[in-house]
């Protein structure tokens, strides 16, 4: 079962210890979703301060691939500004693990990867209606995590 | 038919798909078989005979095609009635399944029967279809929905029943014969009876008990009871539902239209005989008169046969698997007291990889809630691996289950 196309080292090592793991007290933005097919479920947390994600944390009980997907994408957006965030595509974040091809091979393991992305997504979609009035950007974010997978 | 191990070996040449090649040319181990079953030459070849040869409507033309049609479709309903010792076929109504039979009791039986500060009683183990339609009708009457909770052997905290038929508000208890997730078997006729002593109405699902034991009806002396074809070797959109004649008789319809009714005039409407009342619309003809062959290619084996046949399948499995290191169990230890259900997690890999690891080995199970978030809940799980039996499964293809696991431990490194 060497060079599994989805079980590579990296997801099994991000599963068996996740980066950004756990919660954000009182948290700027806090958004739950979950695959009601699979069951996948994440809590994602973020802190922002100015235009930028001071701090992200998920927590939440997932395969691997949802808990690898989501480590990485908090790697990625911790530090970013939400008009980068905005931008960010699910190729980036699939690509980073190597998952390009569950896009094609797996229809229902792409959910896994792609959920924490979609939370996210959401996340800043409320935070841009809430507080910054920004209907615009909403409305594509919102449009953009619908349409995810 | 005798019941050996070789004679249900030979069963598997009637069921095409079971030859199939899946993934990387790996042979199909079809294990998800409380999911739905697979389906033998004789139930396909029957739905296709009936649209190359005899497809109509049924119930009112006069034509040759309508009556062959008719004929077949209400000897299916005959033949279902035999086969769970209901004597009045009348009390047999055919629905798409078992989430279908009991929203018509929840809606037609329900919405006449639960009123404000009623109680219906449910259980931790049951599937969603029997906890949502409830939710529903409660809230929609402010009436309360409580559960029996389950124990650490997985199964009914019974003395919680007899707290809640205590207070003299309960008007229903809801309850899978069998649950999907653990594979127990619940304590029917002692429920049955209890409610019984205070008149209170007994739903059953039986959705995972009839495809694999004998059900005799009338024994069991329930008010309703519902299940699905698809579960037993039938064509899926077919289900039965059955209750009582004389409750049938007083309740309202469920989905009005043709063929439910008797006189239609432009304001009011009479209601057709039982079981036609509650049967609106053209029903699935085919695939009802390719349950017919289910049934019997069932009966030919022999109920009591192909329980016997689950349970040493079920002993192997449970007593394999416990030698494997990391496997967790869940439900009962006796194999007695379950059907042929086993649900586990493998250390502390998520059901999903463990299911797309197999899935290459070519082996099929169900991994996730099941339909059943309560129980996960319960069980402190997001998700379980269910493995489930049924007459054309071996042992050699739970070793496959368990040797593929090896595969799953590899890849995670444990």
């Amino acid at each position: 079962m060497s060079g599994d196309p989805i079980y590579t080292e990296m997801i099994i090592e991000y599963s068996r210890n996740p980066s950004n793991y756990g919660k954000l007290e009182d948290a700027h933005i806090h958004r739950h979703d979950s695959n009601p097919l699979c069951g996948d479920s994440i809590d994602l947390y973020l802190n922002i301060d100015g235009d930028k994600i001071s701090d992200i944390k998920f927590d939440g009980k997932g395969c691997a691939i949802c808990m690898a997907c989501s480590s990485v994408l908090t790697e990625m957006i911790k530090g970013k500004t939400l008009d980068e965030v905005k931008k960010f595509t699910k190729d980036e974040l699939l690509s980073e693990l190597g998952l390009e091809h569950l896009i094609k091979t797996s229809p229902v393991r792409i959910k896994c990867a792609l959920l924490s992305l979609k939370t996210l997504k959401f996340g800043i979609y409320s935070y841009f209606v809430d507080k910054l009035k920004d209907s615009e950007s909403a409305g594509n974010l919102n449009e953009e995590a619908a349409n995810l997978y | 038919m005798q019941a050996t191990t070789s004679s249900f070996k030979d069963l598997r040449n009637d069921f095409p798909v079971l030859n199939r090649r899946v993934r990387d040319n790996k042979k199909l181990v079809y294990l998800d078989n409380a999911a739905t079953t697979q389906k033998p030459n004789q139930v396909i070849d029957a739905i296709s005979d009936y649209y190359k040869n005899h497809n109509s409507n049924i119930h009112r033309a006069v034509h040759a095609l309508a009556e062959e049609s008719t004929e077949a479709f209400e000897e299916t309903r005959d033949k279902v009635a035999k086969f769970l010792n209901v004597e009045d076929s009348q009390e047999i109504i055919f629905v798409r399944g078992t989430t279908e039979g009991i929203n018509l009791v929840a809606y037609a039986w329900g919405r006449d029967n639960i009123k404000e500060g009623d109680i219906i009683v449910t259980t931790e183990y049951e599937h969603h279809s029997n906890i949502v339609p409830w939710q529903l009708l409660t809230q929609e009457k402010k009436a309360k929905l409580k559960y029996i909770d389950i124990d650490d052997n997985g199964e009914l905290m019974l003395e919680q029943l007899d707290d809640y038929l205590s207070t003299g508000k309960v008007k229903l208890v809801t309850f899978s014969h069998m649950s999907n997730v653990l594979g127990t078997i619940s304590p029917v006729k002692e429920i049955v009876s209890k409610c019984r002593s205070v008149g209170v109405k007994v739903l059953i699902d039986g959705a995972q008990s009839v495809p694999h034991m004998k059900i005799d009806l009338t024994d069991l002396n329930s008010d309703f009871y519902v299940f699905s074809a698809h579960k037993m070797l039938g064509p899926t959109g077919v289900g039965v539902l059955w209750a009582k004649k004389e409750i049938l008789e007083k309740m309202s319809p469920f989905l009005g239209g043709g063929d439910m009714i008797r006189e239609v005039h432009k304001y009011e409407t009479t209601w057709n005989d039982l079981p036609y009342k509650f049967e609106a619309g053209t029903p699935n003809i085919a695939d009802v008169i390719g349950f017919a062959k289910a049934i019997e290619y069932l009966e030919k084996i022999g109920m009591n046969n192909i329980r016997n046949h689950e349970l040493e399948l079920t002993k192997y499995a449970l007593d394999e698997m416990k030698k494997v290191p990391g496997i967790t169990l869940y439900g009962t230890k006796e194999p007695e007291k379950r059907g042929g259900v086993v649900s586990f997690n493998f250390n502390d890999v998520h059901p999903h990889d463990v299911g797309t690891i197999i899935d290459k080995e070519g082996v099929a199970i169900r991994s996730g809630h099941h339909c059943a978030q309560v129980l996960m809940e319960k069980l402190n799980v997001a998700a379980t691996n269910r493995a489930s039996f049924y007459i054309y499964n071996t042992k050699e293809e739970i070793d496959v289950l368990i040797s593929s696991l090896q595969h799953v431990a590899k890849v995670f490194k444990l």
